[in-house]
């Protein structure tokens, strides 16, 4: 079981590095949500896998680590937070310039082709 | 006055000048001239004590743990700096008052003057040197400040940037050398490292400590070779001149030096050092200031030479040596400050202070003349005047020192220095004041004597050159008290009475010589000059320049190739460094034995995993389809969310899944207004690199995630306490939610403020983009897709509005019992936001918002104010910040139920995360409205009850 989570990690952070590594902002923008999956499971597995024994206190002596949960919970809420401004400013740079590319080169060659000034 | 008001004033009063501004410049610079007079009346109140020889202290513990303390100290030493900062200050503020031109932001001015006062003073009275550290930054940038005031003159710009970064490193160094100085004493107090001579001249850090502190020292007080910065400052206003530059800011390493000199001075490192600097400072100096023909140039080089006479003075190491520059401290202040008042008073009256232009001014301003030539005669050396007697002492002192090569040098040096130092006081009057009577006319404009504002500061200066240089037995208990207080124990104020004559002696005799080889100087003054213009000298603002040129240009080689706006680039260098960063740490460390079993897994889980590799690729495969992307990557979360719940964590899973909902939402919004498809663009090599990067990286999380799980990190982890003090302490039994709200309840405090401004930052922009063109664009847009015939489906109306109190019930109960079961204040809020969301989508923007009954800005401000009530709350039964309490109650028939402020605490976070997740998604909403067309007026569109035609009408679309 330990094998099939780190494997998800690792597939879920290469996906996500190809996709950050990409020219347009959306791509972009769900690259780093799919990292932000790799990052927040991997900061679970922190606390070890353990199936059953959820941190609720009862009459069971096996819990497992509630620490990681408490942290990777705000940060699933904080991320949100984030991606929305992180949209919001690609947004607002597609609005104003009409071009979604992320790198300055392509965004001023993209400019060139269209015949505008590239300042 | 408590020590801490007189710091304290200047830095209060600084807000005021910039509020009297509108009030007319009377105003301005009576409330500047009466914030500083209360410091002096505070300072004074002080007198009787540091007579008596007390030490008046003021302590506040700030960071006791790294010996960082908010402690102000008064002896004389400081007591004699506060007097001149304060004192010359107000002379200043009276005469910046009638100098300034109507155009000068009169109060911008003085806020500048008023915090650099108040960093001067803080300098003075610190005891805690890191205390003194920052007060000593804070007088370089606002010497800054006031150097660049006119900030339309390029002159001033550049010598503002020069002084800032010279006396910027210098503070930099000394930093460093009060750090060795505190960890050799033990103590960053200044009481304490005064008392440990010994101790810290005989630690192997003490030359590196004494280096680098002197570089603060030197730089600050324009020491050769930093002396170029001095002149350069010229620029500034001449009231700011004559302030920082002559009287107070370059002193600051003077006195510091002073301050040190019982623990650093005395050793032959300290001498050699210091008096050589101060030895080549005060001729070199002297030597430029006769070739100047600016009067402020001129000046501004007399005084590098005046400070590197004092700095040579302290190198000394003797007591006497010490009892002169105190003297001499006090004597330069007064005629130098006056001296400068006088120059700039030639300039406004004449429009300009090029020497080669004036002269015969004698005529025509006869106030001012009489003014400016006590005050040259004065630093000339000649009797009755304040400079001889300093000058004579220093005489006496330098001339039994021997530095370096043959015995008769230094003597021969420094009676050149004063030779030079003299003739460029003969200079200033003869060339400025003397000489043939002219017409008015002659000169730039029209000069005459100005109003008393302006010539009755320095005429209050030179009475006291006057009165120290005739009746100098009236300052000498004074002098010889902070001579006491500047020795410590390491030395004994030396018995020796200031008076004008001491017989015929070699200082007397060293003395007539640099007055007569002064007028002869003076006299083959053409002919010098000439020789000086032919030798080639190096321009130190050339040298300056070049060298941040230089700096600048490596700075660009280094950064721009890595920095060169393309983010995929960033990514892929981040992406290579941590990975080889973090293979090295695997292949050069050890990696401990597996400690924990493979756990087995089952079908169900294989198949979980499958989906979600399966998404993860498709995504990536497909991603240029950027719809089917946004739903693969839902899939995606979902499987993480299963995840959770199988792995024991049913809060997060709660958590993750809804914020799915709200993300996904968020990113459909903005894809309505992005392209639908993305271009194939990179080229096949680059993408085999970057699939090259990806899985590279992907295989390195891997390994380190795998080889992590079968591992224990630590040997208990601190979940066992919060394990065992859960229900105990915190009274719940959810743990995740009491680590939340209770455990790390200050975590969670500043999380929903981030998330409360990350929204608020998105309100933000939205408002800023639809102020802008980018408005028409958003209205005139045309859909790329043909829209829905339908904008409020019934179905989903009525289907959503029948589920909103179903879900509040639901967000409700989720908040009640997240202290005991998976729950709490995050989940209950986006469950409740997706609800609200709903209703958005169902029944149009406008429906909904009209029905709105609180703004969102509002409710995130409420709950970050609850939260942090609830948390202020616990100081008042005298616990810290955010404590927690619960009871039982039990309400019969009911059972018995807890009450937690910790709940009350949940309650912020919930309200929080609600106005948060609305105002985020309102944002992207308010985009997409097209404000000519109206949402439907009624509740729902399509009503049986209305006739079609109406229907229509109210439909819109």
């Amino acid at each position: 079981m330990e094998f099939l989570v780190a494997s998800a990690i690792g597939v879920m952070t290469a996906g996500g590095l190809y996709m950050v590594m990409r020219l347009r902002t959306f791509p972009v923008i769900l690259g780093v949500s799919l990292l932000t999956y790799a990052v927040n499971v991997f900061l679970f597995a922190s606390g070890r896998l353990t199936t059953a024994a959820p941190p609720i206190l009862s009459d069971a002596t096996v819990y497992t680590d509630p620490l990681p949960q408490a942290l990777v919970l705000t940060a699933i809420v904080i991320s949100f937070g984030m991606t929305a401004v992180v949209v919001m400013i690609a947004l607002g740079a597609f609005l104003g310039t009409d071009d979604d590319h992320i790198d300055d080169e392509h965004a001023e060659k993209a400019q060139a082709e269209r015949g505008e000034d590239a300042t | 006055m408590s020590l801490l008001l007189i710091v304290a004033l200047p830095f209060l009063g600084a807000l005021l000048p910039g509020l009297m501004n509108q009030a007319g410049r009377a105003a301005c610079a009576g409330v500047t001239f009466t914030v500083t007079l209360l410091a002096f009346i505070g300072l004074l109140t002080n007198l009787p004590a540091v007579i008596a020889g007390e030490l008046v202290t003021f302590r506040v513990d700030w960071i006791p743990s790294l010996g960082i303390n908010f402690t102000l100290m008064l002896d004389a030493l400081g007591f004699f700096f506060a007097l001149l900062i304060l004192g010359i200050g107000m002379l200043i503020i009276a005469y910046a008052r009638h100098y300034l031109a109507r155009e000068d932001n009169m109060g911008e001015f003085f806020t500048y003057l008023l915090l650099f006062q108040g960093a001067m003073v803080g300098i003075v009275m610190s005891d805690n040197i890191l205390l003194l550290l920052v007060f000593w930054e804070l007088t370089s940038l606002s010497s800054f400040l006031l150097i660049g005031y006119w900030k339309h003159l390029p002159e001033g710009r550049q010598g503002a940037r020069m002084a800032l970064t010279v006396t910027g490193m210098g503070g930099l160094a000394m930093i460093g050398g009060m750090m060795i100085l505190g960890q050799i004493a033990g103590s960053y107090d200044l009481s304490v490292i005064l008392q440990n001579r010994e101790l810290i001249q005989e630690s192997p850090l003490y030359l590196p400590a004494l280096i680098l502190i002197l570089l603060g020292c030197f730089t600050k007080s324009a020491q050769f070779p930093f002396h170029f910065w001095l002149p350069h400052a010229m620029a500034a206003p001449t009231p700011v001149s004559a302030y920082l530059h002559s009287a107070t800011m370059v002193k600051a390493g003077i006195f510091l030096m002073a301050r040190m000199w019982p623990v650093l001075a005395g050793t032959p490192e300290w001498f050699y050092i210091v008096t050589t600097a101060g030895l080549i400072t005060m001729v070199l100096g002297a030597s430029i200031a006769f070739f100047k023909h600016d009067l402020k140039a001129l000046l501004a080089f007399s005084t590098v030479s005046h400070l590197g006479l004092i700095t040579m003075l302290l190198g000394t190491g003797t007591a006497f040596g010490a009892f002169v520059a105190v003297f001499h401290i006090l004597n330069h202040a007064t005629f130098k400050a006056a001296l400068f008042m006088s120059a700039g008073i030639v300039d406004h009256e004449t429009k300009t202070r090029d020497i080669r232009i004036l002269g015969g001014l004698r005529h025509l301003m006869p106030i001012t003349f009489v003014i400016a030539t006590l005050g040259a005669l004065s630093m000339a050396g000649i009797p009755l005047l304040n400079g001889f007697l300093s000058k004579e002492m220093m005489l006496k002192e330098m001339e039994k020192t021997y530095l370096f090569g043959p015995e008769w040098l230094v003597p021969v040096l420094v009676t050149f220095g004063s030779l030079m130092s003299a003739a460029y006081c003969f200079r200033l009057i003869g060339h400025t004041f003397l000489g043939p009577k002219r017409d008015a006319a002659s000169y730039p404009a029209k000069p005459h004597d100005p109003g008393p504002g302006l010539w009755l500061p320095p005429a209050i200066l030179v009475t006291l050159v006057v009165g120290i240089g005739v009746a100098p037995f009236l300052v000498q208990p004074f002098v010889e008290l902070v001579t006491a207080s500047l020795l410590g124990t390491a030395g004994q104020v030396p018995d020796y009475k200031i008076a004008i004559w001491h017989g015929v002696n070699v200082p007397l005799i060293m003395s007539i010589i640099a007055v007569g080889g002064g007028l002869i100087v003076l006299a083959l003054f053409n002919p010098l000059l000439r020789a000086w213009n032919a030798t080639p000298r190096p321009e130190a603002k050339v040298i300056f320049e070049g060298l941040i040129e230089a700096i600048v240009r490596l700075a660009k080689a280094l950064t721009l190739p890595l920095h060169n706006g393309a983010f995929s680039r960033y990514g892929a260098v981040m992406a290579v460094t941590v990975i080889v960063a973090g293979y090295y740490a695997w292949i050069s460390g050890t990696v401990g034995a597996q400690t924990r079993e493979l756990q087995p897994a089952g079908m169900i889980e294989v198949a979980g995993w499958i989906m979600l590799v399966a998404a993860t690729l498709g995504m990536v495969f497909l991603h240029r389809n950027r719809l089917l992307s946004l739903v693969l990557i839902g899939i995606v979360g979902l499987m993480v969310s299963v995840g959770f719940v199988f792995f024991s964590a049913p809060d997060l899973a709660m958590t993750q899944i809804t914020v799915e909902v709200v993300t996904i939402i968020l990113l459909l919004l903005a894809l309505n207004f992005l392209p639908n498809e993305t271009p194939v663009e990179s080229t096949v090599l680059r993408r085999v690199r970057d699939v090259t990067i990806a899985v590279a990286g992907g295989l390195a999380t891997m390994a380190m995630s795998y080889h992590y799980m079968l591992r224990e990190a630590v040997v208990s982890p601190i979940s066992e306490f919060h394990l065992a003090n859960s229900y105990k302490g915190g009274g719940g039994t959810n743990v995740v939610n009491v680590i939340l709200v209770d455990f790390r309840a200050f975590d969670t405090y500043g999380e929903i403020i981030v998330l409360g401004i990350a929204a608020v930052l998105i309100y933000a922009l939205t408002e800023t983009l639809l102020g802008g063109p980018v408005r028409a664009r958003l209205l005139n847009r045309t859909p790329d897709k043909p829209l829905a015939g339908d904008m409020h489906p019934t179905m989903m109306v009525v289907l959503t509005r029948v589920l909103m109190p179903v879900v509040m019930v639901v967000g409700f109960y989720i908040f009640l019992r997240g202290h005991n079961e998976p729950g709490g204040g995050f989940i209950a809020g986006l469950i409740v936001s997706i609800g609200l969301v709903m209703q958005y989508m169902a029944s149009g923007y406008s429906w909904a918002t009209a029905r709105q009954r609180y703004p969102h800005h509002g409710v995130i401000g409420a709950g970050v104010l609850i939260a942090g009530l609830t948390g202020i709350g616990s100081w008042f039964v005298g616990k810290p910040f955010l404590t927690t309490d619960f009871t039982y109650v039990r309400i019969p028939p009911f059972e018995k139920f807890e009450l937690a402020t910790a709940a009350l605490f949940d309650l912020g976070v919930f309200l929080a995360v609600v106005g948060a997740v609305m105002l985020s998604l309102d944002g992207f909403s308010r985009l997409a409205r097209r404000a000519h067309i109206k949402d439907s007026d009624y509740a729902m569109d399509i009503n049986p009850a209305r006739s079609e035609n109406e229907a229509l009408k109210g439909g819109g679309a």
